[in-house]
């Protein structure tokens, strides 16, 4: 069964898919039921990897499988290839892990047509672990437009008032992404092939290789991390986001939160900065300067919300923001804060847009001003409330604090000194947002009376957040459980992204025994493409 | 060796996880207030027993670690405790003022609906703040200092139905969280610094031993050494960012006196002193700091004398004595801080633990009135020694104590302090005005309080008058333990110049000795200037409490008459020198209206009108192609016809 575990794992909700076709379509609970447990056994199925110490030893790719796939001679071939490695082993996990958890959340919220519904998450949930499992670059773009799809009609369906604008503008700006890419792709492959390097279809690993001259480089980093920055998203191609987030069902906008923005800055991660280390030094100023001013001006304009679902999705901005940062950093600090944080944003953002939508469902509504009190009728949901709050602030102690404190600190190490500083004012906008909204949602009197008889969490609502919270302080307390998988990998995409061709970083040896560490593994990076 | 010593910061963190998640099924306030005073007082005991041991040991730094926290190549970062002279001492002042205050609290919360939420925080908060001082590295520390701002955070805001007290707590949060940046920035332009220098590392004991790796004086020691005292500004309550002390008295009075007097608000001191290897190497940080420290000690006193609120003066006084303590950290008196640190927790915890038996006894005395009178306001006091003289004897000595009367222990410490501005190689006698003038005032509004509030005759409503009563034992207890120590705790530092050891700057030499030496810090004069240096700090403090009994006992007309006759400084003085509404209209408001455009303009209107424009003319586009597909079979002859016309004319000219 290990050999090919990630195929199981990542198919097996279309399995989920076929099951739910004949099942009656007006028993609902059995619909839920059903897709609850496939989500379930997905996330067994996935387990294994999460304990598997292979991991910790070897940088690179395992569980591989490999077929051929399409193979039209010289002409275009491409290849089914997968494996995991450190950089997206997390990834793999927060996804079979947050999918449960999404059914779960949309219980009683989703009345229309369920079936569809839940055949769209199960979709959805294939689509992302192909794409975080892909090895093969067209493989990929496959399953990254296969997120589109569900991720359209979730929101085109089941949104709020405005779904079709926010639909389609979600539509239109990935597909525009999507396109730059596929041209870029098709790019990647007639260079390859002139070169003659190619024998392997798509294989990233050989991509890798790929010595292209500084020109290619640069434009097809231009596309790639065109199409990644929108999925981010970075200032100012985040505009989609607030919409999508707001129109769309719950579910939708944990799973967008969670797991969809992070196929941006994954794949800058395994892809763009990679594959083009050349002119990886080019952008990276820039690109840094984006992500700066996505966390002062997502955080500003979080501030000023009257809509909480709205706040939280500027505050999305803000916080893959220093997810950017630490990966430009282009040191191991800042790259595993970097990573970390994605994962963080997956649980703590993840978490507050349920939180949003327990309100809603509720109340029906999601403004501000609607609220205040509401601690007084609710203080189970005040606590959890509370301790989100507070790991999306990036509080010592929770997870939030040690994807930025290593970001930052990653980032004041490189050649990123004064961005850092200015990053570093997020945390203090991080905590004027976030408890201005708590406080006036949940603290005061109740002044509405509708607020009267607001029901506490029920034991359902409960059971999705503690897993939720468990991780909120386990990352936060024992990072290391997760850092040790990762740490061989991303030297090895240091490795390969050219940290020292940057120069950002200047990594010494501990002096006689002080901060007994192991020592970066990037010292003889340029063996590699040169 | 040591190796308990993590029970000392895990006691409180169990009574604080058990109250907080069985606190309400338990219900029983006995029993609640048993668990979180017990806890801490086995906390304290541990902590005892460890500062003896260290006490009667030779090696004097001792570190454990407990489990590898964060790490990532070259970054390696533990959870690890460190116990040394300073934070022994730090440690006997958290757990022992801490014990007794959860002990008051269980007198004073009597009665209210989240008893157990109360000691839930409290009891966190007791946990943090001992991990900050305990912490080995300055990421553990880290973990303690948001720690306490969260527990304040929680307990200023612990009456939460009230806008005012969210709107302090979330105050007191962001305000601290200015300083965080300060500290954040400091933290990682050192740790990038010693890097360079090959040292990867942010443990206190590797840092003090490679801190002479970086430049003495030089630029960066001191970005780095100004970045952390940013943060100490933020939690100590220092100019610029100590406005939200005074607001922070929404708190339960007990949280005013460990948290915002005794504890944490002495975080930014203590932060100071563990790192004094490092700031007595940036003579410019030091002198910023001690001129920080002396013009806080003088503002925060002159709108102290102003305040009819008892807690505010309070606050104000908290803010003016943190001050002296930062003065003395600035001029490189580090153990008189401390030995300040110490005595103020004493003298301090006990005036508002004092005072919160006014109010609670006030505050009893209105509910079966059934009146609605601002019980913290002095001017509805008046006379209440006679109805509650144990609070009164110990508020007394406490007062004396924080005046610098000779032989209480207030003065050792004060007079140091005033001792070294004055007399320091870091020091200059324009500090020393500033603190002698600071210490005239404190002894004018401290007795201003007394005698408004014990002294003359009863002003409150007579329907609630005689129904003040003396508070129960858990608050008297508490109260006595702290008056007491309020009036001997000074004698552990009795200076060579009255014949005494010293011994507390000789129990901590060894952490500051070195950086004094190594930088030659020290205070120099003749045993003449220090006398006569002392009699006019005394002869001030006199001044001071005379010119009290004088306005407020003998003449009680004359406060109106002065407050007439300088009606513009007196507005300046009770509005806080409007910093509030300085820092409203520099920072809030360009903040939101920075935000509002931010949204409703670049992205709502730029950004996504290029995105809907885009649309528009696309659409645009495609709605007038659309007459090229009309379907009409002469449409398209006539297209073709036309095309032909052009190729063909293309071709021939």
């Amino acid at each position: 069964m290990a050999d090919n575990l990630l195929s199981l794992m990542t198919f097996f909700p279309l399995l989920g898919i076929l099951i739910l076709l004949f099942l009656p379509r007006d028993n609902g609970g059995l619909l839920k039921g059903v897709t609850l447990a496939v989500s379930l056994i997905t996330f067994a199925i996935s387990l294994p990897l999460a304990f598997d110490n292979v991991f910790t030893t070897s940088g690179g790719m395992h569980y591989r499988e490999f077929y051929q796939w399409i193979n039209i001679g010289d002409f275009f071939q491409m290849n089914y290839n997968i494996g995991v490695d450190g950089i997206s082993l997390w990834l793999v996990m927060l996804t079979t892990f947050i999918t449960p958890i999404t059914i779960l959340s949309t219980w009683d919220a989703v009345e229309k047509n369920i079936k569809g519904f839940m055949a769209m998450l199960l979709l959805l949930e294939t689509g992302m672990l192909g794409a975080f499992i892909s090895l093969d670059l067209f493989l990929f773009y496959i399953f990254w437009e296969l997120m589109l799809i569900p991720m359209y009609f979730l929101i085109g369906i089941w949104g709020g008032k405005n779904r079709i604008y926010a639909a389609v503008k979600f539509f239109i700006y990935t597909a525009v992404g999507s396109l730059l890419m596929l041209v870029a792709i098709i790019f990647v492959y007639y260079f390859a092939q002139q070169s003659g390097a190619l024998t392997n279809g798509f294989g990233i690993q050989e991509l890798y290789k790929l010595d292209l001259p500084y020109n290619a480089q640069f434009w097809l980093f231009l596309a790639f991390g065109f199409s990644f920055a929108i999925k981010v998203p970075m200032f100012p191609l985040h505009t989609w986001l607030p919409d999508a987030h707001t129109e769309a069902p719950t579910a939708g906008s944990v799973i967008l939160a969670a797991v969809l923005l992070k196929m941006g800055t994954y794949g800058y991660v395994r892809f763009a900065m990679p594959m083009f280390p050349d002119a990886l030094p080019t952008f990276i100023p820039f690109l840094a300067f984006l992500s700066v001013v996505g966390i002062i001006y997502g955080s500003l304009v979080a501030m000023m919300q009257d809509d909480i679902k709205k706040l939280v999705a500027y505050s999305s901005v803000a916080h893959l923001g220093f997810v950017m940062l630490g990966v430009f950093a282009m040191n191991l600090q800042g790259l595993a804060g970097g990573m970390i944080q994605m994962i963080n944003h997956g649980i703590s953002t993840g978490a507050l847009f349920l939180i949003v939508g327990f309100l809603y469902e509720r109340r029906h509504t999601r403004l501000i001003t609607e609220f205040g009190g509401v601690a007084t009728k609710m203080p189970i949901f005040a606590t959890i409330f509370m301790i989100v709050t507070f790991s999306s602030i990036g509080l010592p102690g929770t997870n939030g604090f040690v994807g930025e404190f290593l970001a930052l600190m990653g980032a004041f190490q490189s050649g990123l000194r004064w961005y850092a500083v200015f990053a570093t004012t997020g945390v203090i906008l991080a905590a004027v947002y976030m408890l201005w909204v708590y406080q006036r949602v949940m603290f005061g009197k109740v002044t509405n009376p509708e607020n009267e008889n607001l029901k506490d969490l029920s034991a359902r609502e409960i059971a999705i957040m503690l897993p939720l919270l468990l991780f909120i302080f386990w990352i936060g307390i024992a990072p290391n459980t997760f850092f040790s998988k990762m740490n061989p990998a991303m030297e090895l995409m240091l490795e390969q992204m050219g940290a020292d061709k940057v120069a950002v970083v200047e990594m010494h040896q501990p002096a006689d025994g002080h901060a007994a560490g192991h020592t970066n593994g990037h010292a003889d990076t340029n063996a590699d493409h040169q | 060796m040591y190796s308990n010593l993590w029970l000392i910061p895990f006691f409180p963190l169990i009574g604080s996880i058990i109250n907080g998640l069985f606190g309400k099924k338990i219900k029983n306030e006995a029993v609640i207030g048993g668990i979180a005073t017990g806890l801490m007082f086995l906390s304290f005991l541990v902590a005892a027993q460890n500062f003896f041991k260290l006490l009667g040991d030779k090696e004097k730094v001792h570190e454990l670690v407990i489990a590898s926290w964060m790490s990532v190549g070259n970054f390696q970062l533990n959870w690890e405790l460190l116990l040394d002279p300073l934070s022994a001492v730090m440690i006997m002042v958290v757990t022992g003022v801490g014990t007794l205050i959860h002990l008051y609290s269980i007198g004073y919360m009597h009665g209210d609906e989240s008893f157990y939420r109360f000691f839930s925080y409290l009891n966190l908060f007791a946990f943090a703040m001992l991990m900050l001082v305990l912490g080995g590295n300055a990421l553990v520390m880290f973990i303690g200092w948001e720690g306490v701002g969260l527990c304040s955070y929680l307990l200023i805001g612990y009456y939460y139905e009230k806008k005012s007290a969210s709107t302090a707590a979330n105050k007191a949060f962001i305000v601290n969280r200015v300083g965080d940046f300060g500290f954040l920035c400091g933290l990682f332009v050192l740790f990038w610094a010693l890097a360079e220098k090959g040292v990867w590392t942010l443990n206190f004991v590797e840092i003090a031993e490679s801190g002479h790796l970086l430049e003495s004086g030089g630029l960066l020691i001191t970005v780095v050494t100004l970045c952390f005292f940013l943060g100490a500004t933020g939690k100590s309550a220092q100019i610029p960012l100590f406005t939200w002390l005074p607001d922070a008295m929404e708190g339960p009075t007990p949280v005013s006196a460990l948290i915002h007097a005794a504890t944490m608000v002495t975080a930014g001191v203590y932060m100071i002193g563990r790192m004094n290897g490092l700031f007595a190497m940036a003579p410019a940080t030091m002198m910023t700091i001690a001129i920080v420290g002396g013009l806080t000690a003088f503002f925060a006193a002159t709108i102290g004398l102003a305040q009819n609120d008892i807690k505010r003066v309070l606050a104000y006084s908290t803010v003016s004595q943190l001050g002296y303590m930062f003065l003395a950290m600035g001029v490189g008196a580090f153990s008189a801080g401390i030995f300040h640190l110490m005595t103020h927790a004493f003298f301090k915890a006990c005036l508002f633990l004092g005072s919160g038996s006014v109010i609670h006894g006030l505050h009893h005395a209105y509910h079966h009135a059934h009146l609605h009178d601002d019980p913290q306001d002095m001017r509805n006091m008046g006379g209440i020694r006679k109805k509650m003289p144990i609070t009164f004897i110990t508020f007394l000595v406490s007062t004396i104590a924080i005046s610098g009367i000779p032989f209480f222990s207030g003065f050792f410490s004060k007079d140091e302090i005033l001792w070294w501005s004055f007399g320091s190689t870091r020091g200059h006698c324009l500090l020393w005005v500033l603190g002698a003038a600071a210490a005239g005032m404190t002894a004018f509004y401290m007795f201003r309080l007394v005698f408004m509030t014990f002294f003359g005759e009863q002003k409150t409503d007579a329907r609630a008058k005689d129904h003040i009563p003396e508070s129960p034992f858990t608050i008297t207890i508490p109260l006595m333990v702290l008056g007491f120590l309020a009036l001997i705790g000074g004698y552990i530092g009795v200076p060579k110049i009255l014949g005494g050891a010293n011994r507390f700057h000789a129990f901590l030499a060894p952490v500051f000795e070195h950086a004094q030496h190594a930088n030659e810090i020290h205070a120099h004069g003749s045993h003449a200037t220090e006398y006569t240096l002392m009699a006019i700090s005394v002869a001030i403090a006199i001044i001071g409490i005379f010119t009290a009994w004088v306005m407020y006992v003998k003449n009680p007309e004359l406060p109106g008459k002065f407050v007439a006759r300088f009606a513009g400084a007196h507005r300046v003085i009770f509005n806080k020198w409007y910093i509030d509404e300085l820092y409203d209209f520099v920072f809030v408001n360009p903040c939101k209206k920075i935000g509002t455009f931010l949204w409703r303009g670049v992205d709502v209107k730029i950004v996504d009108g290029v995105v809907n424009g885009c649309a528009w003319v696309v659409k645009g586009i495609g709605s007038g192609l659309r007459y090229t597909q009309s379907g009409y079979l002469y449409n398209y002859a006539m297209i073709m016809v036309v095309g032909v016309v052009l190729i063909v004319g293309f071709f021939v000219f």
